[in-house]
């Protein structure tokens, strides 16, 4: 039987009141495979996002991941994915390790990988330190080890290297990037390095897909009209 | 459970390292006994007033608890975080509820003495059994149902205001039961325990509103 692919939408719309954020977005990504989103602010990339990890409710059209239909079966997509957004979903108060812990039992993985993913990226002796108190670049690490704690199938990447020096982004690149070996969906407030790790690309504009294919079939052209 | 466990261990250890919710409940109650006790003009209180008085108190020490439960939550990330685990979302309500009965429980037992202290005639060591059993199931009461208004205003602008809005309404009933149960208790030469009709009453209330929290929580997690 054909593996069904990593996410397949078919004429997804989500409206935010009277503002309608996706409209009619139709992609298919296989599994393994890396998609990157493109568009200026607002022109739904983040929302995309939040459909896919089961946080919003699309509000017409169809969504699958894994063949899962979204939201219905969305019991069973959860802890496939991997969520890395804004937010870094850490509790202030609580230190950087107390946060994954925490999260790890969410998920069922043991207290060593938690250990593991602290010293990949280099935060193993500011582990004990209130998340409160840490650099943003800090706390982005934490928040790359929590995405990825339960090794997920799925990586939902948005601006994944926001706040990260050069050294901190090559220490997260073995957990998100392309060695990763599952699939991801990435945005970037960089397209060319976007464009870099895809192996397709969805551009939105103004909550429509502009642009469907391939990295090298995107002109700079219509990269320039996507962010115009 | 084992979910339930880590996010009620995860909730008792922030309070623990904030300190932002037991205390300023605390304060709020030995605060309103102070009011009440030069407000009243009386040295001392008992039977139905001072269980009015001190059932009051502990309801409104309460919400300042219930407005804070799902702070973090919101601010922090909470919710997207536990709503990506594959677990059951249950398990935050009765986490929640667990919690915020704890807090209450600390509460109580600072602020029940305080009122002896303050307020009360005739003294609490006869009826202390019975008032804690009382106090008890109005603390399950408070805390379900605390926990289902906090998850419906945390959605809300104006969180601060409607969990007070909708809360006090809703427990109105308990806190009859409650103050009708405690003011045999604490009458001069009062019974050492509480009436069985008005224990019941709370208990069913109680069963009833878990049984609510239960069925309508998982719809409260909803975008």
């Amino acid at each position: 039987m054909e593996e069904p692919p990593a996410i397949e939408l078919r004429g997804l719309t989500r409206h935010f009141g009277e503002r309608t954020a996706l409209r009619r977005v139709s992609v298919r990504v296989p599994a393994g495979t890396t998609l990157a989103v493109l568009g200026r602010n607002g022109a739904g990339k983040s929302t995309l996002l939040r459909i896919l990890s089961t946080l919003l409710r699309p509000h017409a059209g169809e969504v699958s991941v894994f063949g899962e239909p979204l939201p219905r079966r969305a019991f069973a997509v959860r802890g496939q994915l991997g969520l890395l957004s804004h937010e870094p979903l850490l509790y202030n108060d609580l230190t950087g390790r107390e946060n994954l812990v925490y999260h790890a039992r969410l998920h069922n993985v043991g207290e060593e990988r938690v250990e593991q993913l602290l010293e990949a990226v280099g935060m193993e002796r500011r582990a004990e330190d209130p998340v409160r108190l840490l650099s943003r670049g800090m706390v982005q690490r934490l928040a790359v080890c929590r995405a990825v704690l339960h090794q997920p199938r799925l990586l939902l990447l948005d601006e994944p290297r926001a706040n990260l020096d050069p050294a901190a982004s090559e220490l997260v690149e073995p957990l998100i990037g392309r060695g990763a070996g599952c699939t991801r969906v990435l945005t970037s407030h960089d397209p060319q390095a976007a464009l870099a790790e895809a192996d397709l690309v969805l551009g939105l504009k103004d909550g429509r897909a502009s642009f469907v294919g391939a990295p090298e079939q995107l002109s700079a052209a219509k990269l320039a009209e996507l962010y115009a | 459970m084992k979910t339930t466990l880590t996010v009620l261990r995860k909730d008792l250890r922030l309070e623990l390292r904030t300190l932002e919710t037991v205390p300023a409940m605390t304060l709020f109650a030995v605060t309103t006994f102070v009011i009440f006790h030069f407000g009243l003009n009386r040295a001392t209180i008992d039977g139905q007033l001072a269980a009015s008085v001190l059932t009051t108190t502990l309801l409104l020490a309460g919400m300042l608890g219930v407005n804070r439960l799902f702070v973090a939550e919101r601010e922090q990330g909470g919710f997207d975080a536990f709503l990506l685990a594959p677990v059951d979302r249950t398990a935050m309500l009765v986490a929640k509820a667990a919690a915020l009965f704890t807090f209450l429980t600390v509460l109580e037992v600072i602020a029940v003495p305080a009122f002896g202290l303050l307020l009360l005639g005739p003294s609490l060591g006869r009826s202390l059994p019975g008032l804690i059993a009382v106090l008890a199931l109005a603390d399950l009461g408070i805390a379900v149902i605390g926990t289902l208004v906090s998850a419906i205003a945390i959605h809300t602008r104006a969180r601060d205001l409607i969990g007070p809005v909708i809360g006090l309404p809703l427990l109105i009933p308990a806190l009859i039961a409650t103050a009708r149960a405690i003011g045999p208790l604490l009458a001069v030469h009062g019974s050492s325990s509480p009436p069985g009709k008005w224990l019941a009453v709370l208990a069913l209330y109680d069963v009833v509103f878990a049984l609510i929290a239960y069925a309508v929580f998982d719809f409260l997690l909803e975008d």
